[in-house]
C-alpha cells in the first residue's frame, strides 16, 4: 500500500508508463487506438514509407463517420474526394489487420459515440484518436485525449505515444439540476467560467453531486467538450452507473471476468485528500439554460440573459473578438437571448447524439411541428446502433411527424465534411461542440445548445427558456 | 523532419485571439491524402473572397508581409480540432516560427512533428514585436533555438523557454518514432506485464477481422 494519496490521473498515468527516463517525457502505453478517414491516411502512408508495421492491429479500431453521408448509402457517393478517403481507409485496415466498421456496418457511427457504444472504452484504459474530442470517453474513467496524425502514425507504430505529465484541474459541480438544465449546460457554463483556455495544460477531472448524478450519455457530454476549454482530457471517476452501462457490452468481459474487472475498476477514483493543482467549484442550481453567442463555445450566456455589448468587456482582446463575433452572427448587442430567430436546427454530433438526447428532444417536439422560420431541423443519431433503438421507441416517428428530417449516423453537420452544411449568413441551433467561423459551412453563424433547446428553438423559431416547459428526467 | 536551429525571417502578425485551427485549414481540405500543398489553402476564408480572389483586408496578402516565415500570433493560438493539417498549411506557406504568448496543447504538439518552431514569450514581448511589425516594413527577428533567443536588428534580445526533449527533436530533426522504437523491449516488456487485449465477447459487424496477435 502506497501512503501517498494519488488522483485519478495519476493513477492511469502510473499504469501505463513504459519508460519515464528522469527529466524527460514518458513513454505512455496506449491501451486503445480509434482511427477515422478524415486524419489516418497520411499516418498509414508515412508509416509505408518507413516501410514500419501496425504493432496492435487488435487494439486498433477503424470507422468512416467525419465525411460519410446522412442519406441513403445504398445511393452512390458523388463526393470523389470523400470516396478516396474511404477507400484509402479499407485498404488501409484490410493490409495492416485493423478493424474497420465502414459505413454500412450495423454498427458504424460517430468514432466517440461507437467506442463506449461497443464497451470498446472501458474505464482504466489510455484511448487516443486523431480528433480532439476524443476526451468523450473520459467519462469512463479512462485518460483519453485527441493527436495529430504524426502521433497517429507514431502509436500505429509503437502502441506508445511520448508524453508529458498534465497539471490537474479539478472542477466539482455541486448541488442539483434545475429540471430543463442538462450535461450541455453545465459544461457551456463550466467553459463560459474557465474560459476557452483556461484548461489548458491540464487534465480535468469532474465531481461534485451534479456530474455523479448524471447518466453516461451526460457524462459524455461533459467530458466531450472538455477540449473547447483547452484541456486535452477530462474525466468522471467510474461508478455504479458506469458499470451498469458496461455490462454486457460487446467487448467487456463477461460473468467472473466482468465483477473482477469491476472490482480492478473500483480503484478509479482519487484517493481522499489527492491535490490538484486548481480547483472551479460550481453549483448546479445556478445554472440555466446555456446559448452561445459569438464564435468559441466561451462565448456563451443564458437563454434568460441579451447578447452582450463588447464594451462590457474589460480586455481589449475581448472587446475586440466580442465585436468581431458580433459582427460574425450577425447579432446586435443588447437583443434578448429569445428573440434570436433561427433558420436551421441540428441534432447530433459526439457531444449530443445519443439516446439520452435524442428521447429528450423527442419528448419536447411530440405532437408539435416545426415553426414556419425553420428551412430544415436535422436529426443525426450518433451511430446506427442508437438509431435503430431510437426507432424501435418510435422517436423517429416524432420527430418527423415534427416535421424533422431522420438521418443516418456520422459527425454530419457538425463539421460540414458531407453535404450537410449551414448555408451562408444562416443562424443554427446545433447540438454539437464548436461555434468557429465556417464550422459548420462557410459564413454560417452556430449556437451551440443543449438538445432540449434545439427542439424547443426548432418548434418556437427562436431560443426559449425551455425551464418553462416542464422536462423532465432529461440528461 | 526537417532539422531547425535558427532562423531569420520576415514576421507576419495576426493580431487575432484564440485563432483556431478551423481557420487555419477549414474542412473543406480535410479530405486530402497527403501532407502536401496546404499552403495554398492556409487560412483559405479570412485569405480569399469568392473566386479565390485575394481578400486585400486580410494581413497576409498585405504586400509588405510577402515572403514572411514568422508568424507573430495571439494568445490560444491553435485552439480547437487536433488536425495536423493546420501546422501542414503554415509550415507549406513557408513559416518556419511561431511566436505567441500561449498556444492550445494539441496544435502546440503538432508543430513539433514538422519541425516549426514556436515560441512562446510573455504578452508584453509580443506586444512589442507587433509594434516592431507596424513601424517597421520588412521588420525581421532571428529565432535561435540552441541559445533559445529571440532578437532583431535593433537589439532587442528576448529569452525564451524550451524543453530540452523537445529542443533536441527539432535540432536533429529527429524521427522520434525511431527514437522510441529504441524502447522495443520495454514495450514487450510492458505488454507481457499488462498483457492489454480488446476480447470480442458479442459478434459485432466489422468489416475486417483482426489477427490474434
Amino acid at each position: 500500500m502506497s501512503s501517498k494519496t494519488l488522483t485519478l490521473y495519476e493513477k492511469l498515468w502510473d499504469s501505463h508508463v513504459v519508460t519515464e527516463p528522469p527529466g524527460e517525457p514518458a513513454l505512455l502505453y496506449i491501451d486503445r487506438h480509434l482511427i477515422h478517414e478524415g486524419t489516418s491516411p497520411q499516418a498509414f502512408a508515412g508509416l509505408r514509407a518507413a516501410g514500419r508495421k501496425v504493432r496492435r492491429p487488435d487494439l486498433t479500431f477503424a470507422v468512416m463517420d467525419h465525411s460519410v453521408p446522412t442519406t441513403d448509402r445504398t445511393l452512390p457517393i458523388l463526393d470523389k474526394d470523400a470516396t478516396a478517403q474511404f477507400v484509402a481507409l479499407e485498404r488501409n485496415c484490410r493490409e495492416t489487420g485493423v478493424r474497420l466498421f465502414d459505413m454500412n456496418s450495423r454498427n458504424q457511427g460517430i468514432v466517440h459515440i461507437i467506442g463506449p457504444e461497443l464497451g470498446i472504452t472501458q474505464p482504466g484504459q489510455t484511448i487516443v484518436c486523431g480528433d480532439s474530442h476524443t476526451s468523450t470517453h473520459g467519462a469512463f474513467g479512462t485518460l483519453a485525449f485527441g493527436i495529430g496524425t504524426s502521433e497517429v502514425e507514431h502509436v500505429l507504430a509503437t502502441q506508445c505515444l511520448v508524453q508529458s505529465r498534465s497539471k490537474t484541474l479539478h472542477v466539482v459541480v455541486n448541488g442539483k439540476r434545475p429540471n430543463g438544465v442538462v450535461a450541455k449546460d453545465l459544461i457551456l457554463a463550466i467553459i463560459g467560467k474557465i474560459g476557452i483556455s483556461g484548461g489548458t495544460g491540464h487534465v480535468i477531472e469532474y465531481g461534485g453531486q451534479a456530474i455523479r448524478a448524471l447518466s453516461m450519455d451526460g457524462r459524455m457530454t461533459i467530458c466531450n467538450m472538455t477540449i473547447e476549454g483547452g484541456a486535452r482530457a477530462g474525466m468522471v471517476a467510474p461508478d455504479e452507473i458506469t458499470f451498469a452501462y458496461l455490462e454486457g457490452r460487446p467487448f467487456v468481459p463477461r460473468g467472473k471476468a466482468f465483477q473482477e474487472a469491476v472490482d480492478r475498476w473500483r480503484q478509479l477514483v482519487s484517493d481522499p485528500g489527492a491535490k490538484f493543482d486548481m480547483t472551479v467549484e460550481l453549483d448546479a442550481k445556478e445554472v440555466a439554460p446555456q446559448v452561445t453567442w459569438g464564435t468559441n463555445p466561451g462565448m456563451v450566456t443564458s437563454v434568460t440573459s441579451r447578447v452582450p455589448d463588447p464594451s462590457a468587456f474589460t480586455a481589449t482582446d475581448d472587446q475586440k473578438a466580442t465585436e468581431r463575433a458580433l459582427q460574425y452572427m450577425g447579432l446586435r448587442a443588447g437583443t434578448p437571448i429569445v428573440d434570436i430567430t433561427l433558420d436551421r436546427v441540428f441534432i447530433g454530433s459526439c457531444t449530443n447524439s445519443r439516446l439520452d438526447d435524442l428521447r429528450a428532444a423527442a419528448q419536447i417536439v411530440a405532437g408539435k411541428h416545426v415553426a414556419r422560420n425553420i428551412k430544415q431541423a436535422l436529426v443525426v443519431p450518433g451511430s446506427r446502433v442508437v438509431k435503430a433503438q431510437a426507432e424501435k421507441e418510435g422517436l423517429d416517428q416524432i420527430f418527423r411527424d415534427a416535421g424533422f428530417e431522420w438521418r443516418d449516423a456520422g459527425c454530419s453537420m457538425c463539421i460540414g465534411m458531407n453535404a450537410d452544411v449551414l448555408p451562408p449568413h444562416e443562424r443554427c441551433a446545433s447540438t454539437s461542440n464548436r461555434n468557429f467561423e465556417g464550422r459548420q459551412g462557410k459564413d454560417g453563424r452556430t449556437h451551440l445548445v443543449s438538445p432540449i433547446m434545439a427542439a424547443a428553438a426548432a418548434i418556437a423559431g427562436h431560443f426559449v427558456d425551455v425551464r418553462e416547459l416542464g422536462v423532465s428526467e432529461a440528461e | 523532419m526537417q532539422p531547425f536551429s535558427r532562423h531569420t525571417g520576415l514576421v507576419a502578425p495576426i493580431d487575432r485571439v484564440n485563432v483556431d485551427t478551423d481557420q487555419m485549414v477549414p474542412k473543406q481540405f480535410l479530405k486530402a491524402l497527403t501532407r502536401q500543398g496546404f499552403g495554398r489553402i492556409l487560412f483559405y476564408d479570412w485569405r480569399y473572397l469568392p473566386g479565390e480572389k485575394p481578400n486585400p483586408d486580410f494581413v497576409l496578402n498585405f504586400p509588405r508581409y510577402r515572403g514572411a516565415s514568422v508568424l507573430l500570433a495571439r494568445a490560444n493560438f491553435g485552439c480547437g480540432s487536433s488536425r495536423e493539417h493546420a501546422p501542414w498549411g503554415i509550415l507549406d506557406y513557408g513559416f518556419r516560427v511561431i511566436i505567441a504568448p500561449s498556444y492550445a496543447d494539441i496544435f502546440y504538439n503538432n508543430c513539433f512533428k514538422n519541425g516549426i518552431l514556436p515560441v512562446t514569450l510573455p504578452e508584453e514581448q509580443v506586444e512589442e514585436l507587433f509594434r516592431g511589425t507596424e513601424k517597421e516594413e520588412g521588420y525581421t527577428v532571428t529565432a535561435d533555438l540552441p541559445n533559445q533567443m529571440v532578437s532583431d536588428l535593433h537589439g532587442l534580445r528576448f529569452p525564451f523557454e524550451m524543453n530540452p526533449f523537445r529542443k533536441e527533436i527539432l535540432l536533429k530533426g529527429l524521427d522520434d518514432i525511431g527514437v522510441s522504437l529504441q524502447n522495443e523491449p520495454a514495450i514487450t516488456e510492458f505488454e507481457k506485464r499488462a498483457h492489454p487485449s480488446a476480447t470480442m465477447f458479442e459478434p459485432v459487424d466489422v468489416k475486417i477481422s483482426t489477427p490474434v496477435p
